[in-house]
């Protein structure tokens, strides 16, 4: 029963996907929309009840397979408002679906599902499964407007990758079960020196990696992310950009520095590379940008690099520090798509100079864009810019041990300041863009006002009384032994 | 009033209220506009007024906690540095609200912007916890951008908001590495200056760490100030700005960057300053001499004025780098006189680009006899740019080129032919061309400034420059004690603490300690 009570969150959210898809047999498709909004009641109603679980000690379930600590609940919550922001999006979003809106929100929450799951992996079998669990929705998620061809073509793009990603993955975790008669993380970590010398088993951590990469879109495994986010429909590129790369995240941490710390150490120099070419990469390739949703994907591509920074920095302090630059990130990225899904309601667009005229068209969508689009760019007093803050921090303190760090955090400002250019260029096209095409008043639903607000007060006040949730990503942080 | 929270939150408390209004509203968006910073200035004025010269540490503190994990408060408080440049900010501030009658468009995110900047200008001068120092700077940085961009005039406007965008914020970011290294290197765990500064006097940061922070610290401030090589955004941006963005930036969010230096680098870092402050001199040599040689070149009334500003750039950066009493206090009064002289300057630029629509000066001539009042405050603008006695720089000036002779003395000479002649040159060569001469016909029926409201923003300028330049024991009374502390911190020899140089007719603790006491009447 104690098993069932640590996958309580899951069995939730689970149990609203399976009333979703039950209750839409019944439903008249005058009653879809409500259907909806009721399980955006039930998931919020599961993040409140998040806060009155707590694990001080981590609870480990099912044979050592699950665990339910910290680092676990804090990115359980993190998906869970993920998810409450995207499905309203996906709601708003719903009059572009040819057929099947409730199927399209159940599959979000079965997406979700496997997202909590993988944050309580504790076993490289149940870290299989619950990414499968992500990524084989997301195939269906990704190619959902069937009738449109880049969706379509998306869907491919994303099927190939991801199952070349998934073979690499199975084939590193065969390789280090192999070696080390385990699949369980904690009991690896315990192995004999010689089982972690072994270099098998880092050639099977390495591929597992690249595993993890793929979901995290690092270079050089994120070729697919700007061709799969353009294709996508707006909320699923959403999801892509926050839960889907958040979940390639709290993995790595799992297995870099609960699984193999040992191998981990003698890999920094390699994570250092790799943080910084994703975080040249992105902000490098978003310069020339056209499509907001490729932009989005190329500064997605950057933003892994800057929460690269935390994991390289590999101590308490920079994984806290990035788990609230994430926070921030959330809130950003998913009110750039929600404002993105509304002001181009009944059309196919997603040019950036489309976005002319919004502010005439609606002045609370510009502000919500400008506001987030600062936050990305990192400007006081929104979150990102104490995300950044955090993370220059930990990376500068962490110089004195591994002084690559430096080269990383002076990376780090260039990047942002050619960031800059490209979130500003949004901007204007917002408030200074020429020729609008439209520009008659646009009515905004106010669950979507609201949803927006929540958005806006989350980076504001992320921004201006970062305590609170700093302290959260601390304790979580902390849940992780270096 | 004398509440220094109330001087920094009453615009942007207004910018809420504005925020919450319906876009139609303009005549009300102004109003507030004008109410949130004349609160500010009467708030500050009244701190002048009541702020003790006599005593010592920081007075009207105002502390808070804020992010406790990390050692960061809010925490305002003025000494003698900062009361002045407080109350300057104010000043300007408020005539920038007054010459933003020009904007037509958007009015509602115009005074939004403006009223951000101008708190968070207020802000930064205000704190004494550098996290906060920082945050509150780029709070009033990102809203100078999108009124360049939004605002701005001229061809090349999209190129200048660009360029000053990503070098200020370059600037920024590298000021804040060198910040947050400054923190970790001092080990308190405390963003606290006063405790910051305590803990480093115990325990200074090693001489080689110090010269690898303070050059992060000296080219991310000295790109925010346009310290020669890293000047090329500023003519261009404030050629490019609206009016009373270009006053607030060019007057007083620049002097930031030399606030920054006084107040946290030199002082913390001393070996670091003591190391790098010949390569300054001749920096500042660069602004002083090139940018004044460049501003001669000039037709643009705009760009002439932005040159001129780099250039006296040059006098605060050379205050600073001979490290001594004289010349950190000329620096400080440098500041407070540039940042009056730079907005009346701009608002003078301002008006006439609104009233003839070009300011190539070829195009202009003999506008005195149209426009007499706003060509007397432009001539004696001109004037106390070129350093005449009554206007606050020359004191500031005088100051500085006193304080610097003992350490830098060739930079010093050729500062003087910078001050003397070259900006002599091109101010006065300006005055002519515009001013003077036959009327073009296109210009008979110009009319000058009708009433006294539009008068008012440039009377008060110029009436601050008069009273400081008259009197500038108003500022170094204030200024000295707390300068000589921190160029006892920075170390510097005492010989020049105590060289007979020193002119006591500005400096009034040497005076205080050489003459007999006065007598009480």
């Amino acid at each position: 029963m104690s098993h069932l009570n640590a996958i309580g969150l899951e069995i939730a959210v689970l149990a609203t996907g399976l009333a979703l898809l039950l209750l839409d047999l019944w439903a008249k498709p005058g009653q879809r929309r409500q259907l909806a909004y009721g399980a955006v009641l039930a998931l919020g109603a599961i993040f409140v009840a998040s806060f009155a679980v707590s694990a001080p000690e981590p609870r480990l379930a099912f044979g050592g397979l699950y665990v339910l600590d910290e680092l676990a609940l804090f990115f359980k919550r993190f998906f869970l408002l993920a998810a409450v922001i995207v499905l309203v999006t996906e709601i708003e979003f719903a009059e572009r679906l040819d057929a099947g809106s409730s199927e399209y929100h159940a599959l979000t929450l079965f997406a979700l599902v496997g997202m909590m799951f993988a944050a309580s992996a504790n076993d490289f079998a149940l870290l299989f499964v619950a990414l499968e669990l992500v990524t084989v929705t997301f195939y269906v998620l990704v190619s959902y407007q069937r009738r449109r061809t880049p969706s379509l073509e998306a869907g491919v793009k994303y099927l190939i990758l991801g199952a070349l990603s998934s073979a690499f993955l199975v084939y590193g975790i065969a390789l280090v079960f192999g070696v080390s008669g385990t699949m369980n993380f904690l009991h690896l970590t315990a192995s004999p020196p010689e089982i972690l010398q072994s270099p098998l088993l880092a050639i099977g951590l390495l591929l597992v990696l690249v595993g993890l990469g793929f979901k995290v879109a690092a270079v050089p495994f994120q070729i697919w992310a700007p061709d799969v986010c353009q294709g996508a429909p707006l909320p699923t590129t959403a999801f892509l950009a926050v839960g889907s790369k958040a979940t390639g995240i709290v993995l790595l941490l799992r297995v870099l520095f609960v699984a193999a710390p040992a191998v981990t150490a003698r890999w920094n120099h390699a994570l250092l590379v790799v943080a910084a070419l994703t975080i040249l990469y992105g902000v490098l390739c978003a310069i020339p940008q056209r499509s907001l949703k490729r932009l989005m994907a190329y500064s997605s591509i950057a933003n892994a690099g800057y929460l690269l920074i935390g994991v390289c920095v590999g101590n308490t302090e920079g994984v806290a520090a990035m788990l609230f630059y994430l926070g921030g990130y959330l809130f950003a990225v998913l009110a750039v798509f929600l404002v993105a899904t509304l002001a181009w309601r009944g059309t196919d667009a997603d040019e950036i100079p489309g976005l002319a005229g919004l502010c005439q068209r609606s002045p609370f969508l510009a502000g919500g864009l400008t506001l987030a689009m600062m936050s990305l760019a990192g400007v006081p007093p929104l979150a990102g810019f104490f995300g950044k803050f955090l993370l220059l921090k930990a990376a500068i303190l962490g110089g004195a041990t591994h002084p690559g760090l430096y080269w990383l955090a002076g990376l780090t400002i260039v990047a942002v300041v050619i960031s800059l250019y490209y979130y500003f260029g949004v901007i204007r096209a917002v408030y200074w863009g020429e020729n609008p095409a439209d520009v008659s008043p646009l009515a905004v639903s106010w669950p979507a006002r609201a949803v927006l607000g929540l958005c806006l007060f989350g980076m504001l006040w992320l921004g201006l009384f970062p305590a609170n949730v700093l302290n959260l990503a601390q304790i979580a942080a902390a849940a992780i032994k270096f | 009033m004398e509440n220094l929270t109330f001087i920094v939150f009453a615009p942007l408390v207004a910018a809420g209220i504005i925020a919450l209004l319906p876009r139609t509203f303009n005549v009300l968006f102004r109003l507030l506009a004008l109410a949130g910073t004349l609160a500010s200035l009467i708030g500050a004025l009244r701190v002048f007024l009541n702020f003790d010269a006599t005593a010592t540490g920081l007075q009207f503190e105002q502390q808070a906690r804020w992010v406790d994990a990390l050692g960061i408060s809010y925490h305002l408080g003025v000494d003698g540095l900062n009361v002045g440049l407080i109350l300057m900010g104010a000043i300007v501030a408020f005539a920038a609200a007054c010459v933003s009658r020009e904007i037509a468009q958007w009015q509602k995110l115009y005074y939004i912007l403006l009223l951000l900047m101008a708190g968070g200008i207020l802000g930064a001068f205000a704190s004494f916890d550098i996290f906060l120092f920082y945050f509150f700077h780029e709070l009033a940085l990102v809203p100078t951008f999108i009124l360049i961009g939004v605002w701005g005039r001229g061809d090349r406007r999209q190129y200048a908001t660009f360029q000053i965008t990503l070098y200020l914020s370059l600037g920024a970011l590298i000021t804040l590495i060198g910040l947050i290294a400054l923190y970790l290197a001092a080990g308190t765990h405390s963003f606290n200056l006063l405790e910051l500064t305590r803990h480093l006097a115990v325990e200074p940061i090693s001489a080689g760490l110090q010269n690898v922070i303070f050059p992060l610290l000296l080219f991310g401030f000295g790109i925010l100030v346009s310290l020669w090589p890293f000047h090329t955004w500023a003519p261009l941006g404030y050629s490019a700005a609206p009016t009373a963005a270009a006053m607030l930036h060019a007057g007083v969010l620049k002097k930031f960057g030399l606030y920054g230096l006084i107040r946290i680098a030199v002082p913390l870092l001393p070996t670091g300053a003591q190391h790098w402050m010949n390569t300054l001199a001749l920096l500042c040599l660069g602004n002083i001499l090139y940018c004044g040689l460049v501003a001669m070149r000039q037709r643009d009334l705009n760009l002439l004025i932005g040159n001129s500003s780099v250039a006296h750039m040059g006098f605060a950066f050379l205050g600073i780098a001979s490290l001594s009493v004289i010349g950190v206090t000329g620096t400080v009064l440098v500041m407070i006189a540039h940042g009056l002289l730079a907005a009346l300057s701009f608002a003078v630029s301002g008006y006439l680009h609104g009233r003839l629509g070009t300011l190539q000066m070829d195009q202009m001539g003999g506008l005195l006899r149209r426009m007499p009042f706003i060509g007397a405050v432009m001539v004696m603008a001109m004037f106390a740019g070129c350093g005449l006695p009554g206007f606050a720089n020359f004191p500031g000036e005088a100051l500085v080129l006193f304080g610097s002779w003992s350490t830098h003395r060739a930079v010093t000479v050729l500062a003087t032919w910078g001050a003397l002649v070259v900006a002599a040159v091109y101010m006065l060569r300006a005055v002519r061309v515009i001013w003077h001469g036959p009327v073009a016909d296109r210009w008979k029926e110009l009319a000058d400034a009708p009433n006294l409201w539009v008068k008012l923003p440039f009377a008060l300028l110029l009436a601050a420059l008069l009273v400081f330049g008259c009197c500038p024991r108003l500022l170094t009374d204030k200024i000295a004690p707390v300068v000589e502390t921190i160029v006892q911190q920075a170390g510097a020899p005492p010989a020049i603490l105590t060289a007979g140089s020193k002119p006591t007719w500005f400096s009034p603790t040497a005076a205080r300690e050489t003459m007999p006491a006065p007598i009480e009447p």
